[in-house]
C-alpha cells in the first residue's frame, strides 16, 4: 500500500486541500461580518462594537495567513501531483485558476494590507471599502474554484481532440450544471462555519466572564445567522443532491449504500458497506425512504452501483462522510433553533446552552470536511467525472519523494492546526480578562503584526 | 498575434516582479536574527502590509506556467518536486510566523520567531535551487545538486541584499546603520551568486554557450555584465557614502539592487529563450490551445491594470518610515 504512488499523491493532495479549505470557510463568511462590524462602528461607534472588531480582526487575520500559505501549496500540486491532469485538460482548468489569481487573489491579499493597518492612514470610508474589497475578493475565490470543481463533477463545453481537451464554450463550461448549486452549498456553508466559529468562541469567554457585552453581542448575531442559514442549508443541500442523482447517479448510489437497482428503496439509518461482498452489513433502514428523497415518490426506481461496473467509488468511506455531514446539520439546526428561542424571549442563554455552543466551535469544519470528502471520493476513480481517470492524471515521481514530502506536510499542517486553535482561544480569553492591549514597550509585539 | 510569446513576456514579468517585491520582505526575514527583539519587530512592521501580496506575484508566475503552458507546468514541477516542497513548506512557515510571532505568548513566541527566519532563508535557498535546475535542464547528480546550492545560497544573498537595502529606507537610527552594514555584506554574496550562475549556465548547454560567446553576440551583450558589476560597485560606494552621512538619498542602493535583479534576469530570459524546458521545450510547444490564451488574454489585458494601480495604492498608503503596526479601532 505504501508503495503505490497513485494512493499516496490522492493521500498528499487530499491532506492539503483539506487543510486549505478550513480557512477559507472561514474567512469567506468572516469577511463579511467584519464589513458589517466596520460599518456599524463609523456609524455608531458603540464601545462593544470596538471589542468584537479588535478580537475578530485579528482571529481573521490568522485563518487568512493560513489560507493564503496552504493556497500557495495548491497552486504547486497541481502540477507536482495531476501533471496529467494539467497536460490533458490544462486547456479548461487554466483559464479558470487564472482568473482566480487575477481577479481575486490580488484584490483581497493587497487590500488585506491596508484592512489590517491602514485604518491612521487612510479616511474612514476608504478603509471600509478595502474591508469591502477584501471580503469581495474572498467571494470570487470561491466563485472561480468552484466553478472549476464543479466542472470535473459535471463537465460540459468541450471538444477532445488528440486526448486534450478543447474549450467551445465558456459559459457552458463556468455554469455547468452543478455550479450554482455547489457554489450556492459552499456559501452558505462558509455562513454557518464562521456563525459557530463566533458563537463558539463568544460562548466560551461568557462561560469565563458572563458580563463581557462584545462576547454576548456576538453570540447573539452568531445564532441568529445560524438559525437562519441552517433550514436554508439543508433546502440547498437537497436540491444540490438532486442534481447529482442526475449527473452522478453512481455517487448518490454509493452514498445511500445501493447495491442494486430497484424500487420503493429504503433509506440506510446504519450500516457497514461491505465492499467485496457488495451488500450492507448490519443495516438499520426506513423502508421506501431513499426512494422519497430521491425521487419524491416512494415507488421511485433508484439506480444501484452494480449499473456502473467497477466504475463507482468506494462506498464505506462515501457512505459514512454524507452521514457526518448530515448528522453535523442536524446538530447545528438543534442547537441554533433552541438559541434562537431565548433571544426572541430576551433570555440570556443558559449555561448548558453557553456549553453547547463552545463545543461546536469547529462544527462547521466537520461539516465542510465531511461533505467534500463525500463529493470528491464520490467522484472516483473520476478526476473529470466521465472522461478522466485519476489514475491517468497521476504523476510518475517515484514513490519515496512522495512519501517523505507527505510527512513532512503532515507534521507542518499538525503544528499549523494546534497553534492556530491555542492562539485563537488565547486571543478570546485576554479580551474577555477585559485586558486593555498595553501600550508598547514592544510596539508591534504587543498590538499584534498580521 | 503571437500568444505564446505575449504570455511568456508576462510569465517573465511576473516572476521577475516576485523576485523584487518577495524578494525585500524575504531579506528582511533573513536578516532577523542579527537584530535585537525590538528592531525585530520593526523590521517585520516594515514588510508587514505588503508581503503577502507580494507573495502572490508567485501564484501569478505559476498560474501563467499553468493557464498558458499546461504541457511544461507538469514537467517542470514534477522535476523539481523536491525544492518545491522544500519551498512551500519554508513559505507556510514564514507566512503564519507573521502572525504568530505577534500573537502566540511565551516559548511559543521564541519558536515562531526563530520559524520566521527559517522558512525566509528556507525559501530563498529552494528558489535558487529550482532557478539552478531550470538552468542547467534538471541535471542530476552530485555535481548538479552542488551548483544548485551554490545558487540558493546566492540568491540568499540577493534577497538579502534587497531585504538590507529596503530596510535603509525604511528605518532610521540604529536600525538603519546596521542595514547598511548588512547591505555591504550582502552585496559581495549576491555578487557571487550571479557570477557563479553567468559562468556556469552556458557549460550546462551547447546552444547557451553559442548565444553568449559567438562574435560578434558577445560584443552587443557584454553591456549586461559590464551594467551589473557597476550597480555592484554603486550600492558599495552609496552605501559607505550613507555611513558617512554625506549622502542622504536612502533609496539609491534599493534601486540599484532592484537593477542587477532586472540584468541578471535579463540575461537568463535571453539564455533559456525560446526554451521552458532547455533544449527540450519551446513555448509554443508547451503552449495551450489557442482559444483558451485568448479567453485569459482578455481579461488579463482588463484586470493587470487594476492590478497594477491598487498595488502602488497600498504600497503610497504605507509610504515613508516604518511605523509600528496596530490594527486601528
Amino acid at each position: 500500500m505504501f508503495a503505490d504512488p497513485l494512493l499516496l499523491a490522492r493521500a498528499q493532495f487530499g491532506l492539503n486541500i483539506a487543510f486549505h479549505i478550513l480557512f477559507p470557510s472561514i474567512t469567506i463568511a468572516l469577511a463579511w461580518v467584519l464589513v458589517y462590524l466596520r460599518v456599524r462602528i463609523e456609524r455608531t461607534g458603540e464601545a462593544w462594537l470596538k471589542g468584537a472588531y479588535r478580537l475578530w480582526v485579528k482571529i481573521f487575520a490568522l485563518s487568512f495567513a493560513m489560507g493564503v500559505v496552504s493556497g500557495i501549496t495548491m497552486s504547486f500540486q497541481f502540477g507536482t501531483n495531476w501533471p496529467g491532469f494539467m497536460q490533458k485538460a490544462g486547456n479548461i482548468a487554466g483559464p479558470l485558476l487564472g482568473y482566480e489569481v487575477l481577479t481575486a487573489f490580488f484584490l483581497e491579499a493587497t487590500f488585506l494590507g491596508v484592512m489590517l493597518f491602514g485604518r491612521d492612514r487612510v479616511p474612514a470610508w476608504l478603509h471600509t471599502l478595502s474591508s469591502f474589497m477584501v471580503a469581495i475578493g474572498t467571494s470570487f475565490s470561491a466563485f472561480w474554484i468552484l466553478a472549476l470543481n464543479s466542472w470535473m463533477q459535471t463537465p460540459q463545453g468541450f471538444e477532445i481532440i488528440d486526448g486534450q481537451f478543447h474549450a467551445t464554450d465558456w459559459w457552458a463550461i463556468i455554469f455547468n450544471p452543478s455550479f450554482p448549486y455547489r457554489f450556492t452549498h459552499m456559501m452558505i456553508a462558509s455562513g454557518l462555519t464562521a456563525a459557530f466559529l463566533v458563537a463558539g468562541i463568544s460562548a466560551f469567554q461568557l462561560l469565563r466572564n458572563a458580563q463581557f457585552e462584545p462576547a454576548r453581542r456576538m453570540l447573539r448575531l452568531g445564532i441568529v445567522v445560524a438559525a437562519v442559514l441552517t433550514p436554508v442549508q439543508i433546502f440547498v443541500g437537497d436540491l444540490h443532491g438532486l442534481n447529482t442523482l442526475k449527473h452522478q447517479p453512481a455517487k448518490i448510489a454509493a452514498i445511500e449504500g445501493i447495491w442494486e437497482t430497484g424500487r420503493n428503496v429504503p433509506l440506510l439509518l446504519f450500516a457497514l458497506p461491505n465492499n467485496t461482498e457488495r451488500r450492507n452489513d448490519y443495516a438499520v433502514a426506513v423502508p421506501g425512504m431513499a426512494s422519497f428523497i430521491l425521487t419524491h415518490d416512494f415507488e421511485g426506481e433508484v439506480k444501484g452501483l452494480s449499473e456502473f461496473g467497477d466504475k463507482h467509488p468506494p462506498v464505506m468511506q462515501v457512505f459514512w462522510s454524507f452521514r457526518i455531514m448530515v448528522g453535523v446539520g442536524m446538530l447545528m439546526l438543534l442547537l441554533s433553533w433552541g438559541a434562537i428561542w431565548q433571544v426572541f424571549r430576551r433570555k440570556p442563554s443558559p449555561r448548558w446552552m453557553l456549553l453547547a455552543f463552545a463545543g461546536m466551535t469547529f462544527s462547521g469544519w466537520v461539516a465542510v470536511l465531511a461533505g467534500w470528502l463525500t463529493t470528491e471520493i464520490g467522484r472516483q476513480p473520476y478526476l473529470v467525472y466521465g472522461v478522466l481517470t485519476t489514475a491517468e492524471a497521476a504523476s510518475d515521481v517515484p514513490a519515496s519523494h512522495i512519501a517523505i514530502t507527505l510527512v513532512g506536510y503532515a507534521v507542518v499542517y499538525s503544528l499549523l492546526l494546534v497553534s492556530y486553535m491555542v492562539v485563537v482561544t488565547q486571543l478570546a480569553i485576554k479580551e474577555a480578562a477585559g485586558e486593555k492591549t498595553p501600550e508598547p514597550v514592544n510596539p508591534a509585539f504587543q498590538s499584534g503584526i498580521a | 498575434m503571437d500568444l505564446p510569446l505575449i504570455f511568456a513576456m508576462l510569465m517573465g514579468l511576473a516572476i521577475l516582479a516576485y523576485v523584487i517585491l518577495d524578494g525585500f520582505d524575504l531579506g528582511v526575514g533573513i536578516l532577523v536574527p542579527l537584530a535585537t527583539p525590538d528592531e525585530q519587530d520593526m523590521m517585520v512592521a516594515s514588510i508587514g502590509p505588503f508581503w503577502d501580496a507580494n507573495e502572490t506575484w508567485l501564484v501569478l508566475g505559476v498560474g501563467i506556467l499553468l493557464v498558458a503552458f499546461p504541457q511544461a507546468h507538469g514537467v517542470i514541477l514534477t522535476a523539481l518536486y523536491l525544492p518545491v516542497a522544500l519551498m512551500l513548506v519554508a513559505l507556510m512557515l514564514r507566512g503564519v510566523a507573521f502572525e504568530f510571532r505577534a500573537k502566540a505568548t511565551g516559548w511559543h513566541q521564541q519558536l515562531w520567531n526563530r520559524l520566521f527566519f527559517v522558512g525566509s532563508l528556507g525559501a530563498a535557498v529552494a528558489q535558487g535551487m529550482m532557478l539552478g535546475g531550470v538552468v542547467t535542464g534538471f541535471g542530476k547528480g552530485a555535481l548538479f545538486v552542488g551548483f544548485e546550492l551554490l545558487v540558493g545560497l546566492g540568491l540568499a544573498g540577493g534577497y538579502a541584499l534587497l531585504g538590507a537595502t529596503w530596510l535603509v529606507i525604511k528605518t532610521e537610527g540604529d536600525l538603519q546603520a546596521r542595514a547598511l552594514r548588512w547591505g555591504k555584506g550582502a552585496a559581495f554574496l549576491a555578487a557571487a551568486g550571479v557570477a557563479a550562475i553567468s559562468l556556469a549556465t552556458p557549460f550546462a548547454s551547447a546552444n547557451i554557450m553559442e548565444k553568449w560567446f559567438a562574435w560578434p553576440r558577445l560584443l552587443w551583450l557584454s553591456p549586461l555584465p559590464i551594467l551589473s558589476a557597476a550597480a555592484f560597485a554603486g550600492i558599495l560606494i552609496s552605501l559607505a557614502r550613507l555611513q558617512r552621512g554625506q549622502s542622504r538619498r536612502e533609496y539609491l542602493p534599493f534601486v540599484l539592487g532592484v537593477w542587477i535583479f532586472v540584468f541578471a534576469f535579463a540575461g537568463l530570459a535571453y539564455s533559456l529563450f525560446p526554451y521552458l524546458v532547455v533544449d527540450r521545450m519551446t513555448i509554443w510547444q508547451a503552449a495551450a490551445a489557442e482559444s483558451s490564451l485568448r479567453f485569459v488574454f482578455v481579461g488579463a489585458c482588463i484586470v493587470l491594470p487594476m492590478i497594477v494601480a491598487y498595488t502602488l495604492f497600498s504600497y503610497r498608503v504605507f509610504w515613508g518610515k516604518a511605523r509600528s503596526l496596530t490594527y486601528g479601532e
